[in-house]
């Protein structure tokens, strides 16, 4: 089987893929990194979204081998080494951006993209970034509050409904 | 879906190559590839990945002004790099959500030609030149139907040339859950004529819409169009809407892009 080597969270890592292989597959399954979910398997959820090479992709619609080389940070590369948590988990924690949790690990990779480009985005900037992040507890209010949070904004006034 | 090779070479060379074995089938960006292998409506022995392929990548301005954008450009670059046609990059801002904008490209959506696709309603609408591994097509004679195009087994699209307009907009009506054009109208202005294009309507997949075209070009308003309709007769009828409304939204579109545009 051809093998595949790139960067996951700042460390080498490699394994044997078939051609089929999928990002997310090669993740869970061969590096154990289970915080990158897969929800629907069909790129419309979000839950599968990791950074490859700084952009945000759904690592259910990507090849492993297409990986080859890259530099992959997935929700488990977002804490620091010492345990303290990364901005954005920071606000999501404080500002209950989750209610199940299993929308969580994606829309934080989402979010950290988005604040990436654009520091201090405007709450309808915000939910038009989360186009294809779908969270099925309809938590959408305190993600969206979390998110702008992180960002440093004042979100006293933001609604939470 | 069912087990494939997948080699991922460094240039055009080698990808035509690689393409040249049997079965073997190009991967751009796989939006919509690895869902159609998932599903396994594709059998490929081998896919070609063209992810690597950095000659194919990027946006410049040719000496006669045209935006060339090579055809492995993702939605996200085409979003940020067009600005010389701002109707082009505000389109590649839309479709699908961030994260299918980093992977899917140009080339990819154009081989597609999916009916309710984006990007044909530009090139169309642009009058824009499909360059391939093997020679230019216009964009007139390159779409052929739907998902259907003028590409010859193992021929790659490389380069896609837009000339500028003086004005343009895109319109879409987006399907909420697919965020593909329910309806989308193009529609530029050129020194030499208004050019409008509808994806998202036909069964044959995008087209010109004539009669708008020639309104437009004796006078560029909304209010030109007044009057003017497509039939029902020929437009894809599904669960979001019938032939009769696919027709009645393209005329609301395009004059929505002739107000955007002006």
């Amino acid at each position: 089987m051809p093998k595949v080597s790139m960067t996951v969270n700042g460390k080498p890592a490699s394994g044997e893929i078939e051609g089929r292989t999928l990002l997310v597959e090669f993740l869970r399954e061969t590096l154990g990194l289970t915080g990158t979910h897969v929800g629907c398997d069909t790129s419309q959820c979000g839950t599968c979204v990791v950074h490859v090479n700084g952009r945000d992709v759904k690592a259910c619609t990507m090849f492993a081998a297409e990986a080859e080389g890259a530099d992959v940070k997935t929700i488990e590369g977002m804490a620091a080494s010492d345990g303290a948590l990364h901005p954005v988990q920071k606000a999501f924690q404080d500002h209950h951006g989750l209610q199940c949790g299993f929308c969580t690990p994606g829309m934080v990779m989402t979010a950290a993209a988005l604040l990436e480009s654009n520091p201090s985005p405007s709450e309808s900037e915000v939910r038009e970034y989360l186009e294809g992040n779908i969270c099925r507890c309809t938590g959408y209010h305190n993600i969206v509050k979390a998110i702008m949070a992180a960002s440093g904004q004042d979100v006293s006034r933001v609604a939470a409904e | 879906m069912y087990a494939f090779d997948i080699e991922r070479p460094a240039t055009i060379a080698d990808a035509i190559k690689a393409l040249s074995a049997e079965e073997a089938l190009a991967l751009a960006g796989g939006q919509t590839l690895i869902p159609t292998l998932k599903q396994r409506l594709a059998a490929p022995s081998r896919l070609v990945s063209l992810s690597a392929i950095s000659e194919m990548q990027g946006v410049c301005r040719a000496d006669d002004g045209s935006l060339c954008i090579g055809a492995g450009t993702t939605h996200a670059e085409v979003a940020g790099g067009a600005g010389a046609y701002p109707a082009l990059a505000a389109l590649a801002a839309n479709i699908g959500d961030p994260a299918v904008r980093n992977r899917g490209t140009i080339g990819g959506s154009l081989a597609n030609n999916d009916p309710s696709a984006c990007y044909p309603a530009a090139v169309l609408g642009s009058g824009a030149l499909i360059i391939t591994s093997t020679r230019e097509i216009a964009a007139e004679d390159f779409f052929d139907g739907m998902f259907a195009t003028a590409l010859e087994e193992g021929e790659l699209i490389t380069e896609i040339r837009f000339p500028v307009p003086e004005m343009a907009a895109y319109m879409k009506f987006e399907q909420p859950a697919s965020r593909f054009a329910l309806v989308g109208a193009f529609v530029a202005k050129y020194a030499d004529g208004v050019r409008v294009a509808i994806t998202g309507a036909s069964e044959e997949g995008v087209f010109r819409w004539s009669g708008a075209e020639d309104a437009l070009g004796a006078d560029f308003s909304a209010a030109a169009l007044d009057g003017l309709s497509l039939e029902g007769a020929g437009m894809i009828t599904d669960l979001h809407g019938s032939g009769d409304y696919r027709a009645h939204l393209a005329a609301v579109m395009t004059k929505r892009a002739v107000a955007a545009a002006g």
